[in-house]
């Protein structure tokens, strides 16, 4: 047989840095939520959200500032959408009573540009619907990663609980995190791809530690460190491969899905890499200082037999 | 692990052909067969549409029962001799004050089970009613029971209403369910406009007709204004006809004064009563009152005998029409208000469809060379693989007529990138096994092996969180679920079933050679 197998990466030399720079993104997460908090949409605020094409191409974003102002809604965000024309309008009020809200809107538009206003798109949300939505979405990451815990406490022991589920909270912190940074809406979707990175980044951990359970079990004269080493880079190029073509078809959503997909394949690009990513320096090296040993797998397959 | 049984091959692909016949049926046009016609629907978001989420306000309904309760309460205490003062409403509870010798026999009569004010519901073990007493004062409430069963029972009533207006308006394929206790969800696919809709949903609908008061401090007299301006009118508390005594309502055209207006008829209790007031009224004016607001109140010319009228006002034909709608549909048991809408156009549907065809397609490119790439000729059972892993999804969600959605169709690129992995994990240990193991076919064996806790363990992650999403996610995102679940069991079966005896073959074709991976 003529290839190589094993690439020799010293990763255990970097758990100190690299713990350090994934706490420094933890906290600097933790502050820009906590001083600028989440754009949440309407799905999570209530509110009403329109995407409009104008018919009418030399519509400018300041006519169409300038005509909501003069419909007194309260607090109103025009910005571009997808494609040129496009606007996405986010109105805080909802006017659940009236049914003739959105009509009245698109008369009034359409008069003041002096051309029909196509509105693409209609979500209005009551505040009692978008209370019930955000508990929902929060129960569901809540939920998902109980069961994770939940199931890597049976599959394996404590100390890979500890470490899978602290790479879930830093890849679930650091993701929310930048969307507040860069002030990207949080709708139903996002909660979607940040259950789905639960799901993945859990995948990569739990493909890593299924390697050092089993090299735990093979060599008992070699340290935990370099069985850690040694199962990264024996699973090395499975991570990559997996994470390079999950990234390809989330890469293709991203530029050729469309405007309403651009916020949850963003998510799910962010979540992928820093999953990939937290499998190797955060979940491992806590088996580490939580001190695995051979004997701690082994003492578990003797209760289990 | 690379031996296959016939029976077991067989069934393999007997699978792979019939989930391959259902996923191509799709684009066979036949509406007829009961197999044949079954396609994966598309999501509002995709086909265009809209979504009304309404609730039912039963607080109303609440009250008026209440009120009914009184009377009946009033009727038995003074039948039973028990006397009592202060016999009010107040706080959707009714207070009163009786002797406090009576107490004990009037809660007997209320835990009587066959009681007619307190019903008891057997299948709750409750009663209709709360009471308390607190010294000689009784307090009446609905228990929480008795509010589920008023719920149920309003909601089932709108719930009819809402379908028939839905029905006469002729939308395709409209979905009305209830959800929860107290709200119903529409679903209108195709409709690009749902404002009038939502105005015929946002009315009652409760005509009555009564006699306009000359006296303006009359007692049972109210102001009520008028649908189209703010002027008001005095009109007697006395309902003369309700919409319960209409048969049929029509929008007709006056040719006379060129006007649009909504003929009715009634009947027979309604027709008498209409006749005999109109006779003795002759020269007053009759309010027509549609949701406490006047419609208009013409001068009585003449009586009015054999049920058949007309009402005036200031109608367009459309909204002349509308009324009728609403009259024939009946009214309502309690206001709906819709507090969540999502609509979309069609045109914007079909761009997403675009868009997530194109994605779709490049994803999967990509993804396909890749592998090539990487695994060259293993690369090409991956890929094979991969292509049946798509046509089995199509074919469940085709049997299960599933609905698409946009984020369903990130969930299906999504299994694209993902699915790949559970053969790169075998694959991966094949090469392994390789370094130390002469044998090809040991290596193959071993490598399907030592990989299968693996998968097992990172595709049951992934399924955990879209049976969550399935549960707690709503709408679109519920599509999402779905396609994610559904890929992650095509995946295990493509790559543990058919990519396996893919790579059994290679393997036994190349056993003396020497392959590199």
């Amino acid at each position: 047989m003529i290839f190589k197998i094993s690439r020799d990466i010293k990763f255990s030399n970097f758990y100190k840095k690299m713990n350090i720079f994934s706490f420094i993104l933890i906290f600097l997460s933790i502050i820009v939520l906590l001083f600028k908090g989440l754009n949440l949409g309407v799905d999570f605020k209530g509110g009403t959200l329109i995407e409009i094409r104008a018919e009418n191409s030399t519509t400018t974003i300041g006519e169409l500032r300038e005509s909501f102002l003069k419909m007194n809604l309260g607090d109103v965000k025009v910005k571009k959408f997808g494609k040129q024309n496009d606007y996405l309008i986010n109105i805080e009020a909802t006017k659940s009573g009236d049914e003739n809200f959105i009509k009245s809107i698109n008369d009034k538009l359409s008069a003041d540009l002096g051309s029909a206003v196509n509105f693409r798109r209609v979500e209005n949300v009551g505040p009692k619907v978008s209370n019930e939505l955000l508990r929902a979405g929060l129960l569901a990451i809540s939920l998902s990663l109980a069961a994770m815990l939940f199931y890597i406490w049976i599959r394996f022991e404590w100390q890979f609980s500890l470490g899978a589920i602290a790479a879930l909270i830093h890849d679930v912190v650091i993701t929310v995190g930048i969307f507040s940074f860069l002030s990207y809406e949080i709708n139903l979707s996002i909660v979607a791809a940040v259950l789905t990175i639960v799901g993945y980044s859990m995948n990569d951990t739990v493909v890593i530690f299924d390697r050092i359970r089993e090299n735990l079990k093979k060599y008992s004269k070699i340290s935990t460190k370099e069985i850690s080493d040694l199962s990264i880079n024996q699973t090395l190029s499975r991570t990559l491969i997996t994470s390079v073509t999950t990234l390809l078809a989330l890469f293709s959503i991203f530029i050729f899905g469309g405007a309403i997909l651009k916020g949850f394949s963003f998510a799910m690009i962010v979540g992928v890499i820093v999953g990939t990513y937290s499998s190797i320096f955060v979940a491992t090296p806590i088996l580490n200082y939580t001190n695995v040993t051979q004997k701690t797998v082994l003492k578990d397959s003797n209760e289990n037999n | 692990m690379l031996y296959f049984s016939k029976i077991k091959l067989f069934i393999i692909y007997f699978i792979i052909v019939i989930l391959s016949f259902f996923s191509f049926i799709n684009f066979v046009d036949n509406k007829e067969n009961f197999i044949l016609s079954k396609k994966v629907k598309l999501g509002l978001d995709l086909q265009g549409g809209s979504y009304l989420l309404l609730q039912v306000d039963t607080n109303p309904i609440v009250t008026q029962y209440l009120q009914q309760k009184l009377i009946a309460l009033s009727k038995f205490l003074k039948e039973n001799k028990i006397k009592y003062k202060n016999l009010k409403l107040a706080n959707q509870s009714i207070n009163f004050q009786i002797n406090t010798e009576d107490i004990e026999k009037f809660e007997e009569f209320l835990l009587n089970k066959d009681n007619p004010i307190n019903i008891y519901y057997n299948q709750y073990r409750s009663y209709e009613m709360n009471h308390y007493f607190d010294g000689n004062r009784v307090k009446l409430e609905y228990s929480k029971f008795g509010i589920i069963e008023i719920n149920n029972s309003a909601v089932d009533q709108s719930l009819e209403i809402v379908r028939r207006r839905i029905d006469e308006i002729g939308t395709n394929e409209p979905t009305i369910v209830k959800r929860g206790s107290d709200r119903i969800l529409v679903e209108l696919p195709g409709l690009d406009d749902p404002n009038r809709i939502k105005n015929l949903l946002g009315k009652t609908a409760n005509l009555t007709f009564r006699l306009v008061t000359e006296t303006e401090d009359d007692f049972g007299s109210e102001f009520l204004s008028y649908e189209d301006n703010d002027s008001q009118l005095s009109v007697s508390k006395r309902v003369v006809l309700s919409g319960d005594n209409l048969i049929s309502a029509q929008p007709t055209f006056d040719n006379q004064n060129n006007q649009s207006t909504v003929s009715i008829s009634l009947d027979r209790a309604g027709a008498k009563k209409f006749a005999r007031v109109t006779q003795n009224n002759v020269g007053k004016r009759l309010a027509i009152i549609l949701d406490n607001k006047i419609i208009s109140a013409p001068v009585i010319q003449e009586a009015i005998l054999g049920g058949n009228s007309v009402i005036s006002g200031n109608f367009t034909f459309q909204s002349a029409t509308d009324l009728a709608l609403l009259l024939r549909s009946g009214a309502l048991p309690a206001p709906l208000t819709i507090i969540e809408e999502r609509t979309v156009g069609p045109d914007l549907g079909e761009d997403s469809i675009k868009a997530g065809a194109i994605s779709l397609a490049i994803g999967f490119l990509l993804v396909i060379i890749y592998m090539l790439y990487k695994y060259r000729k293993l690369g090409i059972i991956a890929d094979f693989a991969l292509i049946i892993n798509l046509i089995l999804l199509i074919g469940i969600l085709t049997i299960l007529e599933a609905t698409l959605t946009l984020p369903g169709i990130a969930g299906i690129i999504l299994t694209v990138g993902m699915a790949v992995d559970a053969n790169v994990l075998i694959f991966e240990r094949i090469k392994e096994e390789m370094v130390n193991e002469k044998s090809i076919i040991h290596s193959f064996d071993m490598g399907y092996k030592k990989a299968r806790s693996a998968v097992l363990d990172a595709n049951i992650t992934t399924l955990i969180s879209a049976i969550i999403l399935f549960f707690l996610g709503s709408g679109p995102v519920k599509g999402f679920a779905v396609t994610l679940g559904i890929g992650i069991l095509t995946t295990l079966f493509s790559a543990y079933f058919f990519a396996r005896h893919l790579s059994s073959y290679y393997a036994m074709k190349n056993k003396d050679k020497q392959i590199v991976l």
